[in-house]
């Protein structure tokens, strides 16, 4: 999920050479595309123009925009040149906590590009586009059917965005009941998502911090204290970003609403639970959820997302423009209400893209397998946790089961003078891609491990063998290879410090002028 | 289940591993109450042929943009994409990697982002962009957001040519924070007016060129008026095609320009995934929201790039980030790259006129029927017309004859005694004979 702690990286220990190319076997070097394109040259072949006076009121551009240009073979290696400096799913165990790294079916890629998904606009007469908004309106019973809630809110782009929804449906309720200027505290765990508290302050509440107890959950006694006839609502994380379920949320709920307040839900780790627990009967009020988490849509490298909310009883009449409704025979798109305030969150109707590929997955997973899901995506978190705990610190694991991801601390590493973000850089160069690290907060050096459910047996035991080797040399005092690793990524340990003192977040063609001046 | 790895065998051997009798002995902390035993009442499982099967008929059921003589825009574009753009972007190391927390094996995806930044701002005539936000709606918000922070004003004010679904996205951000908006009435070609709204608490005008009613504005007096009353000039735009032909608005003194980047390298989807390009001046640099990639060295001291200024954000600084952005738009980011890469300027600025040209036959042959007058005085490959009858029951017409006419504006904003103007669109997709094909049902339509 994060990357707290800046790097900067140890030279030397490399048993390397320079190549005269700059290429590394099959990995060839890269330059910047404005270093080798030009800005007349072209990868696309257009008609020409029929050359007629322009209406364009005298505004045309006429100074040079300095965007380069690649011819279709060199574009084609461009990308696919820099797509071999990334790691991915399709490559290795990707156990980013929070993140929920499993793999991405094709048959949804191939779905979200029919063209009768794909070819329409949003704003199209709503009678040409009956299918799709039948297909929301699918993922709409499928997404209520199994957490539970009555109504959902598609349009939310992201995870972010789906608290917005919630946050601001909250708003919404709390301004009709005439609260909305006296409830304007929202309580959020230590341990939530950075999200938590930044779309809460986003909708313009007073967060209020609450602390947790020992064994990883929230402190209810502590809760308990904060409530009042200020508090909007709760933000809680469930199953939390320990990775553990909160045992007293039943307790939190009812203390909440007994409060007057609301209890939105985090759904970020819903994956651990779909299809065995259903959010609606925890007493929540509103949960995104991130389709790209729990229903298998790609990452993308950091996006698109999608986070449909979904919405208890209270909440549904404060949703959000536009939505589906059934008309007869066929579907009709809601997007005006006279006197509704929550109004409208984006431009159009969600990410459709998406829609599509989550309803792919679920269709194909059914009610069956998604329970199966989340039972084999907790099993091999528990199975990792079972592998390492004794080797390295695992706090919670004495109070009982981990959900989908397992909790480590540094406690081990810091007795042999390394870092989390040591052991992380030294599991690059054995092929796999870090766990989240110093996420949660509540726990040093955390390190968060989420194998997904898309794992096999014999992959886990491969990720956790080198594991327990690497602990091993750290263990045995080999503090130089840890602080000198990576030496195998396409790159080494980068200076994030130098990054953020000195920020470069552009190429420009004066300063790689002077560059080449100087050189 | 062809997704799931594990057999029977398996899971009886990580149970024993861990301890545990059964997979229920690890949902222990559930309430009891909450505990499902039985499944949800949805279908089981299904295989991939049956499951295509189902979504194709679903996907019948709609008409393709492709099938039709097609005119739509207000904010979403039909553009031809190159097919390298969509092979490239399928590649696993794209498609299924992460934001990238871990720089020195995400190198591929942090360089195209250091090149998508360097090329928006470039379009934009800017200094630095940001990684990309969700779609120009909510980075128009997140703009008038950031223009509070960096004025420390409370007052926005909104063009009459901003697309009401633009305006509704930032009045719902702007009240949620006690942030005062004043919002110009619709106009075609009234820009212009916000300055008139400008006072001494006003953060920025919000102005948007080409407007949603296609009008081109220049917006150098703006500016000159909004900065001399202390206020900032954000841009919008939603066609960014337009950049290749029209003065960029960098050019014309804008502070921050934030825009809808779907027309490059994305498919229309029905509404998203888009993607929101957002940019500014290098000084207002730490109160942007959203990812930042930025050049750096490694231990070696060989060039690389890291995510940089991220204490802005939210993993970092929680209720006091900038914004609450987590998950972007990197993938339709790298589709907008990579296009705009195949194009480069000479292909951008041909692709241009080939959208305004198109335009201009389109107006010429729209306003040669009889009732129908062409209400932008100025355009890109958008404009706003007048009918003699209202624009919805045209638009409903023309779509069983084969017409996609456009967007009816009092769809976009009801209410606002507009209903007899359509809004049309025209790209390097449409052909002669679908100009032809519109004029020809249009004049029966209306006869």
């Amino acid at each position: 999920m994060t990357q707290l702690r800046s790097t900067r990286g140890v030279s030397g220990g490399a048993a390397d050479f320079e190549t005269v190319s700059g290429s590394r076997g099959g990995l060839q070097a890269t330059w910047l595309l404005f270093e080798y394109g030009a800005v007349d040259r072209s990868g696309v072949d257009l008609p020409a123009p029929k050359g007629r006076p322009d209406r364009l009121g005298g505004l045309a551009r006429t100074a040079p925009i300095g965007v380069p240009g690649l011819s279709e073979p060199e574009a084609v290696r461009h990308y696919v040149r820099l797509s071999q400096r990334n790691t991915a799913i399709d490559l290795g165990v990707f156990p980013l906590g929070s993140c929920t790294m499993k793999h991405n079916p094709r048959l949804n890629e191939r779905m979200a590009r029919l063209d009768g998904f794909a070819d329409i606009h949003p704003l199209q007469p709503v009678s040409t586009v009956q299918g799709a908004l039948a297909l929301m309106q699918e993922l709409s019973r499928w997404l209520t059917s199994l957490t539970g809630m009555p109504a959902v809110a598609l349009s939310p782009k992201a995870g972010a965005h789906g608290e917005l929804c919630g946050m601001l449906a909250i708003r919404q309720a709390l301004i009709a009941r005439g609260e909305g200027e006296t409830r304007r505290r929202v309580l959020v765990p230590s341990a939530a998502h950075g999200t938590n508290p930044a779309t809460a302050a986003a909708c313009g509440f007073i967060v209020d911090e609450v602390p947790g107890t020992e064994d990883g959950r929230v402190d209810v006694e502590a809760f308990k204290a904060k409530l009042g006839p200020d508090v909007a609502a709760v933000m809680l994380t469930n199953p939390n970003t320990c990775g553990l379920f909160e045992r007293d949320v039943k307790a939190i709920a009812d203390l909440i609403h007994e409060a007057g307040g609301y209890f939105y839900c985090d759904g970020a780790n819903y994956n651990a639970i779909v299809g065995r627990v259903r959010p609606g009967d925890l007493g929540v009020d509103a949960m995104h959820i991130n389709l790209h988490k729990t229903f298998s849509t790609p990452h993308g490298g950091g996006g698109p997302g999608a986070g449909p909310t979904v919405l208890s009883e209270r909440l549904a009449p404060f949703a959000p423009v536009p939505y589906v409704v059934a008309d007869g025979e066929g579907f009709k798109l809601v997007e005006h209400v006279e006197g509704q305030e929550f109004g409208r969150m984006v431009a159009f109707h969600g990410q459709m893209g998406m829609f599509v590929r989550a309803l792919a997955y679920m269709m194909s997973h059914g009610a069956d397998g998604l329970r199966q899901v989340a039972e084999d995506a907790v099993l091999n978190a528990n199975y990792v946790l079972a592998r390492l705990k004794d080797a390295f610190d695992a706090p919670f694991a004495k109070y009982g089961p981990c959900m989908h991801e397992a909790l480590l601390s540094d406690k081990e590493l810091r007795a042999h003078g390394l870092e989390t973000v040591d052991l992380a850089k030294a599991l690059i160069d054995e092929g796999f891609h870090p766990m989240t690290v110093y996420f949660p907060l509540v726990v040093h050096g955390a390190m968060l491990i989420e194998p997904t459910e898309t794992e096999s047996k014999t992959e886990l035991d491969r990720f956790c063998d080198v594991m327990l080797a690497l602990e091993a040399r750290a263990e045995a005092g080999e503090v130089e290879f840890f602080k000198t690793s990576p030496r195998l990524a396409p790159v080494r340990r980068l200076d994030e410090t130098r990054a953020a003192r000195q920020p470069k977040l552009r190429w420009k063609a004066e300063e790689a002028a002077m560059k080449q001046a100087a050189e | 289940m062809r997704y799931l790895p594990l057999t029977q065998q398996d899971r009886a051997e990580m149970l024993a591993r861990i301890g545990a009798a059964s997979v229920d002995d690890l949902y222990t902390d559930v309430p009891a109450v909450a505990r499902r035993t039985g499944l949800v009442d949805l279908p089981l499982h299904q295989g991939e042929l049956q499951v295509e099967r189902a979504l194709k008929a679903m996907a019948a059921k709609n008409t393709p943009a492709g099938s039709t003589a097609f005119f739509v825009g207000a904010g979403a574009y039909r553009h031809h994409v190159p097919a390298s753009v969509d092979h490239l972007i399928q590649r696993s190391e794209f498609l299924t990697t992460y934001t990238p927390y871990q720089p020195e094996i995400a190198q591929g995806t942090l360089q195209m982002l250091y090149e998508f930044q360097t090329q928006v701002a470039l379009l934009t005539g800017m200094e630095v962009a940001n990684a990309s936000m969700w779609d120009g709606s909510t980075a128009t918000a997140e703009a008038a957001m950031m223009a509070t922070r960096v004025t420390k004003r409370g007052k926005v004010v909104l063009s009459g040519g901003l697309h009401p679904h633009y305006a509704d996205v930032t009045k719902l951000i702007c009240d949620a924070n006690k942030i005062a908006v004043a919002a110009c009435p619709a106009a075609i070609d009234g820009e212009a007016k916000v300055v008139d709204l400008i006072d001494s608490d006003t953060a920025c005008v919000i102005v948007q060129t080409p407007n949603v009613f296609g009008t081109i504005t220049d917006l150098a007096a703006i500016a000159e008026a909004a900065h001399a009353k202390g206020a900032l000039l954000v841009a919008v735009f939603t066609e960014c095609v337009s950049l290749g032909a029209v003065k960029s608005p960098g050019e014309m003194g804008a502070d921050i320009v934030v825009g809808e980047g779907q027309s490059i390298g994305n498919a229309l989807n029905f509404g998203g995934p888009y993607v929101g390009l957002f940019a500014t001046r290098e000084k207002f640099v730490r109160q942007m929201p959203g990812r930042l990639a930025g050049e750096t060295v490694d231990a070696d001291g060989k060039r690389g790039y890291v995510l940089t200024l991220s204490t802005r954000e939210q993993h970092i600084r929680r209720e006091k980030a900038t914004s609450n952005i987590c998950t972007n738009s990197g993938l339709c980011a790298l589709a907008w790259s990579i296009h705009m890469t195949l194009l480069g300027e000479a292909g951008l600025r041909r692709l241009a006129v080939l959208n305004h040209e198109r335009a201009c036959d389109l107006a010429d042959a729209l306003g040669g029927v009889k009732g129908v007058e062409v209400l932008t005085p100025r355009f890109f490959n958008e404009f706003a017309i007048r009918l003699p009858k209202r624009a919805d029951a045209v638009v409903e017409t023309l779509a069983a004859k084969g017409v996609l006419a456009g967007v009816p504006f009092s769809r976009l904003a009801p209410g606002t005694g507009l209903d007899d103007v359509l809004l049309v669109a025209a790209t390097e997709t449409n052909t002669d004979d679908d100009v032809a094909l519109y004029a020809r049902e249009l004049k029966k339509a209306l006869a």
